[in-house]
Parts: structure tokens; sequence; C-alpha cells
């Protein structure tokens, strides 16, 4: 089966995804590429890339929650695509991150 | 002699991105049972230990998350007295007719609490057609599927003015609160709230978007069938989030993990035996992680940051 070159817009660096492979999962195996993740099933809405160019097939449902094509169609989930060509791809801020009231979470490290 | 009026959470409906996919993980993986389809193609679900008609009911959508969730309450005038009391407190009602959009189920009557989610009310319901036995019973008739998930036991949800959500499960519904979470200026940052023995019935953590679901959990029955859960996890490529580990905070023993459509379940044994005469365990903020992932000893971002 095929691999397609992705290439990470701001970084310039390439990474290699199979035809049948999400985005995403090339992108954690590279350990390269603008990737958070979550749920992997399209939910989560945390995945979020821009496709800048190329094509690439949508195999899975993705949540209108977080993805609503129309003026921003080349905004998709990592999770949920196929490459079917070289692709150039950028990060789309989370965006939920202050959700939170603000006081500090983190315990203590485990170890005494 | 009910413990309380409210009994338990008895229902959940949640909306999936795939049907298909989706329900294969919940019967097959999980273990629950079909039980029948709606008119408009939703599936209902049980566990194989309920007694009652169904308990999840599963609704194709464009986003995944919560529909609404309904308490089973001991009788009638418990239920009248509720939907009253539920007006007195601020929120409006209004009326689900017996068997129309969930089968089986008498008349409920809804309503939408300060964080944004639609709650029930219902007190009558069908007998399922499969079990658990009665006379002599045996542990169970068909073996256990996949993770062997026995029952719906606990949802938490996100949202804003959880202190008012508190205030109406202890006042409307008669539940207690046995933990709490509080930031360092005395606010409340999670509460875990229960109608019965257990540790949490549900539960909810304060968040700026109304509506959002944390997780649903359901009841296994020891840290064996935890493991073998993560076993199914592992087999099956589905995306784990935090566990097998154990929380402090209500003592259960846990995996949490998304299902095919990124909702995300708990698979729960264990937990502590809750007394409304016991005093209120509490947590502080900075606490939180340890309460929550009492091996790992601190927070996991992802359990934050993550609903649908």
């Amino acid at each position: 089966m095929e691999s397609y070159e992705i290439t990470v817009m701001s970084a310039g660096n390439t990474f290699l995804c199979g035809h049948e492979q999400s985005v995403l999962d090339a992108m954690v195996k590279a350990g390269f590429g603008p990737f958070h993740y979550g749920c992997y099933g399209g939910g989560c809405g945390v995945c979020k890339i821009r496709v800048r160019s190329g094509s690439y097939h949508v195999f899975k449902n993705m949540s209108k929650a977080h993805i609503t094509g129309g003026l921003d169609k080349d905004i998709v989930l990592s999770c949920c695509i196929q490459p079917r060509g070289p692709l150039v791809i950028e990060a789309v801020s989370p965006g939920h991150r202050a959700l939170y009231p603000s006081f500090r979470l983190q315990s203590e490290p485990h170890s005494q | 002699m009910a413990l309380n009026k409210t009994l338990r959470p008895g229902l959940i409906q949640l909306r999936v991105l795939d049907l298909d996919k989706t329900l294969d993980f919940y019967k097959n993986i999980l273990g629950l049972n079909e039980v029948c389809r709606t008119d408009d193609g939703r599936v209902c679900l049980k566990g194989y230990d309920e007694f009652d008609h169904h308990s999840v009911t599963l609704r194709k959508a464009d986003e995944p998350g919560f529909d609404y969730a309904a308490f089973k309450v001991d009788n009638e005038e418990t239920l009248n007295k509720m939907a009253a009391a539920t007006e007195a407190f601020g929120y409006p009602t209004d009326e689900v007719p017996a068997n129309s959009n969930q089968p089986g189920f008498g008349r409920r009557i809804g309503f939408t609490i300060s964080t944004g989610h639609r709650l029930e009310l219902y007190c009558d319901v069908k007998l399922a057609d499969q079990r658990p036995e009665i006379d002599n019973p045996n542990i169970w008739t068909e073996p256990p599927r996949g993770m062997r998930a026995q029952r719906l036991d606990h949802f938490l949800l996100y949202g804003p003015n959880i202190a008012e959500a508190e205030r109406f499960c202890t006042e409307v519904l008669g539940m207690f609160v046995p933990e709490v979470c509080n930031t360092p200026d005395g606010n409340r940052l999670a509460a875990w709230i229960t109608s019965s023995n257990k540790p949490h019935d549900l539960a909810f953590v304060e968040y700026a978007q109304p509506g959002k679901m944390h997780h649903v959990g359901f009841y296994l029955e020891n840290w064996t069938d935890v493991g073998n859960a993560a076993d199914w996890m592992a087999i099956h490529r589905l995306k784990r989030d935090v566990g097998p580990t154990r929380h402090a905070i209500t003592r259960g023993q846990t995996i949490y993990f998304w299902e095919p459509s990124g909702n995300r379940i708990e698979v729960y044994a264990g937990g502590y035996t809750a007394y409304p005469d016991n005093p209120q365990r509490t947590w502080t903020a900075e606490e939180l992680g340890r309460g929550l992932f009492y091996y790992e000893g601190e927070m996991i971002p992802s359990f934050l940051e993550i609903v649908t």
C-alpha cells in the first residue's frame, strides 16, 4: 500500500502516512507534528488540523460540534482522515483551555 | 423500604456519530444486551444484571454526547411531589407521556438544571424480558460478554454553576453528597452525589461550557473484571484514557477509555459504602489529581480537557 508525504507547514519537516492510516496515527508514530489527541473517535475535537493542500479521504464521521465544513472546510480531525496524496497540514489552536476556574491543579510529585 | 425516595439513575440517552460500529462496541465489547429499536432508529440496551426494561438508548447524531438521563423514584406520589418541588426550585418541567419515546417507560417529568443538562424523573418502567433470575437464582443465565458490564452505574456531567445543581439534587431529589472538591477560595469544583449506598450516582465538575458529559460509568463486579476490560480495550484498539487504576475519591477501581464515537466510558468496580449520616469527605483542588488517580498521584490533563 502506498505512503504519502505529509508536510507540517510551520516546521517544513515531513513524515510518511500510509493510504490506510489516519494522519493522527502517522503523526504520533513519527513523533512529530502538531498533534494533540484525545478520543481517536472523531468526537472530542482535540486533534483538529487544517489541511493546506492535498487530497484526503474522511473515513470516520467527525463531530459537527468541532467540524462545521463550509468556510472552514479545510479544518478536519486528524484521527478521521487518510491521505490520498501528499498533504500540507498545520495546527489549529484548541481553544478549550480556559474553561476551568483558574487555580493550580497539579498535586505534589508522588514519590516521597 | 427504599434508603431514599430517589432510587437510582435508570436511563441515559447518548448521541453517537455512527450507529453500527458504536453499537457493536456497546453490545459485544462492553457487553450490554440490545432490547429493542425505536421507530426513529434509536437503539435501547441494558446491562445483563438489570431488571428494568432498558438503561441506555443510543441516538445517531452529528455530535456525540449526552441527550438526557432519568432517575427512577419510588412511587407516583414521590414523582408528583418532586415535579412540584422542581417547579418551585425554579426549573420549568415538561411531561413525556408513558411509552412514547422510551419503550417500556411510564411518564417522565423533564427539566433542565443549572449546568445545562436535561434530567428526568419516572416511577414506572416495565420489567425487561432478559433479567436476573429471582427463584433460587443463578448469578447469570447467559454468560456475560466482553467487559461484562453489569449495569449503568453513574455519569459525570460538566457545566457551569454546579453548586446550584448540587443543591437541587439534595433539596428536591433528596440525594446526599458523600464527597466534594473545592477551590482555594471555597467554591465548589466537583461534587459526588448519591441517592443510595453507592459513593456516587452522578457527579459534577465546574466547567464554563454547559451541557457536556465527561463520562458514563458502568459497573463491573471486581478488580479482575477491570483487568479483563483492559484486555478487551487492547485487543480492539480502543483508545484508553486512564487506568487500570484506583480513585481515592469513591475508592472505585477504574479504567476510562473512549468508545468509537468519542464518548468517554468508565468501567468501575468497588467504591465505598456511603451513608447519609457519615461525615462528608473533602478534597482541595491541589490534591484532586491524587484523589482521582491514586496510583498515578497526579492529574492527567486529558481527563480534564476532553469532553463530549
